[in-house]
């Protein structure tokens, strides 16, 4: 495997106020690997992602793509570096005033200029490619459960087959069989298309399924970094805790006992 | 010295806010002027300013030109220049009452409803999820509601006009008794092509300012469903405000001495 550093974060730092989400976090993905990021509920894994595609600023710190450094990017560069990127955001994000496929081929008509016919095939593919058939196609996206929604904003993730695909947890609110379509689905964009991801999951299955790479963050800093394999004996008591899902340990959920 | 803290509080935020809306706006006009233009989007957004917003300008306009010509007569009826209804009327209409009416009318409609749906794809992180995508979202929500409000608030106030005298008109000839000919003869003889003009430039900043305020209090809106909310609200009282204030300002501009 290559280890080209396909994105590198260097001592990043995010604030919301007074409140410090991201504090000096490093982490750098390789190009055509599968990186997964756990960490508990409200650590900053979406708005570490938000942060690599320019929709937040950090106020500290160094993001490259491809070796090019991306904050203070012209309008122009930067709009050329996000066209190596597909999203899919946690809350699937769909535009609600057009149909199901053309939420999935609007990447391909907006961003790239193809004629509408020559990308409704496109987007019915992606989206049988999730199980989702073409008369879905055709409805709007509040008449989708949760979980289809979830699969669509999917197949709008990857419809124009990106260099760099980010997944904000791809596989919560689905039932487990369709958890693992879409891990399959995460594997073989990896495999086939050579795309670089960068996944979320609190999904430990998940995890050990897609990632070559898992990555832990806490307190807005990877803890722990390694293979999926070392994460059972990581001996990272952050690690250890999260993947036994224990109450007891250094990670102190916030939580109010009476 | 204590009590100036919160002044000047107040005023940097006002020019800091006003600084923002300003940048907003000067990148809002420079996508509606620079290529690719999205016809369909711009379209369908001149479709729900212009089209959908008739009635409810028509009805404002009738009414708002027959009370018009009541009160004038009574006025008018005070020192015997009852032949003055129609001129006035219909200057009345054209200068101020017809863009003013339809700004705020449409106001109401529209920069909420445009506040409220670019509010939800704020939050609801649609807009983010439009910049993964390759478009800008100036350039693909905010320059074709600038170009519908600029270019159909003219339109309606050309009906809103024509409405406006027809309303003041109806009232003369059927409930006060005036002539047909000598009323249609006072409306269009004394009638420069100035009070029209003015009131169109009126009616085309009005458009601008109800389709700035709608996007950009959508664009800044935070927080969920209340914070929509608030985006609605503070759209259409901007908006309105806005539009009085610009009002006078461009009155001002053609007409004073
Ligand atoms: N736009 C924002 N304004 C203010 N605070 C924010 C904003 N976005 C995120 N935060 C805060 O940043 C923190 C991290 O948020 P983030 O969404 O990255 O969590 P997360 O790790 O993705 O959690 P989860 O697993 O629950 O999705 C949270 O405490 C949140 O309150
Ligand atoms: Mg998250």
């Amino acid at each position: 495997m290559s280890a080209r550093i396909k994105i590198g974060l260097a001592g990043v730092r995010k604030s919301f106020g007074p409140k410090r989400v991201l504090d000096g976090l490093d982490l750098d993905v390789r190009e055509g690997e599968s990186l997964v990021v756990i960490g508990g509920s409200g650590t900053g894994k979406s708005v570490m992602l938000k942060c690599i595609l320019g929709l937040l600023r950090p106020e500290r710190g160094a993001i490259t793509v491809d070796g090019e450094p991306v904050l203070g990017m012209g309008s122009d560069d930067r709009e050329r570096t996000l066209r190596k990127f597909g999203m899919l955001f946690q809350g699937s994000a769909l535009f609600d005033s057009l149909k199901v496929w053309e939420n999935v081929a609007f990447g391909l008509i907006q961003g790239r200029g193809m004629k509408r016919a020559e990308a409704k095939p496109i987007a019915l593919g992606k989206l049988a490619e999730v199980g989702l058939g073409p008369e879905v196609g055709e409805l709007s996206p509040a008449e989708l459960s949760g979980g289809m929604q979830k699969r669509v904003a999917l197949a709008r993730a990857i419809a124009a087959d990106p260099e760099i695909i980010f997944f904000d947890e791809p596989t919560t609110g689905l039932d487990p069989i369709m958890s693992d379509v879409i891990n399959e689905l995460i594997v073989d964009s990896v495999k086939r298309l050579g795309a670089t991801t960068l996944s979320i999951t609190h999904d430990m299955a998940s995890a050990r399924k897609i990632a070559d790479r898992i990555a832990m963050i806490h307190k807005g800093r990877i803890v722990w970094i390694g293979t999926a394999a070392e994460i059972d004996h990581s001996g990272n008591p952050y690690v250890d805790q999260f993947i036994h899902g224990r109450a007891e340990g250094p990670i102190k959920m916030e939580v109010l006992r009476p | 010295m204590n009590f100036l803290a919160p002044i000047g509080r107040i005023v940097l935020g006002f020019l800091a806010a006003t600084g923002r809306l300003v940048i907003f706006a000067f990148h809002g006009l420079r996508h509606a002027v620079l290529p690719p233009f999205y016809l369909r989007l711009t379209g369908r957004q001149m479709m729900s300013i212009g089209y959908f917003s008739l009635p409810v300008v028509g009805l404002t306009a009738l009414f708002t030109g027959m009370v018009l010509a009541l009160q004038i007569y009574v006025g008018s009826a005070r020192f015997n220049a009852e032949s003055a209804v129609a001129t006035i009327v219909v200057i009345g209409i054209t200068r101020e009452l017809g863009p003013v009416l339809t700004g705020l009318i449409v106001a109401g409609r529209v920069a909420a409803a445009m506040a409220a749906e670019i509010g939800t794809m704020r939050v609801t992180e649609q807009i983010d999820a439009l910049v993964t995508l390759s478009t800008n979202p100036f350039k693909y929500l905010v320059a074709p509601r600038l170009i519908a409000g600029l270019t159909m608030l003219p339109l309606l106030v050309v009906v809103a006009d024509i409405i406006g005298v027809l309303g003041g008109y109806l009232v003369s000839i059927e409930s006060l008794g005036f002539n047909p000919a000598t009323y249609l003869h006072n409306t269009f003889n004394f009638l420069e092509p100035i009070d029209v003009i003015s009131g169109l430039v009126k009616a085309a900043v009005f458009g601008f300012i109800i389709s700035l305020m709608g996007c950009y209090q959508g664009f800044h809106s935070k927080g969920g469903a209340k914070g929509v909310g608030r985006a609605t609200t503070e759209a259409v009282v901007s908006a309105s405000i806005l539009i009085l204030a610009s009002n006078y300002a461009i009155t001002e501009l053609f007409f004073a001495k």
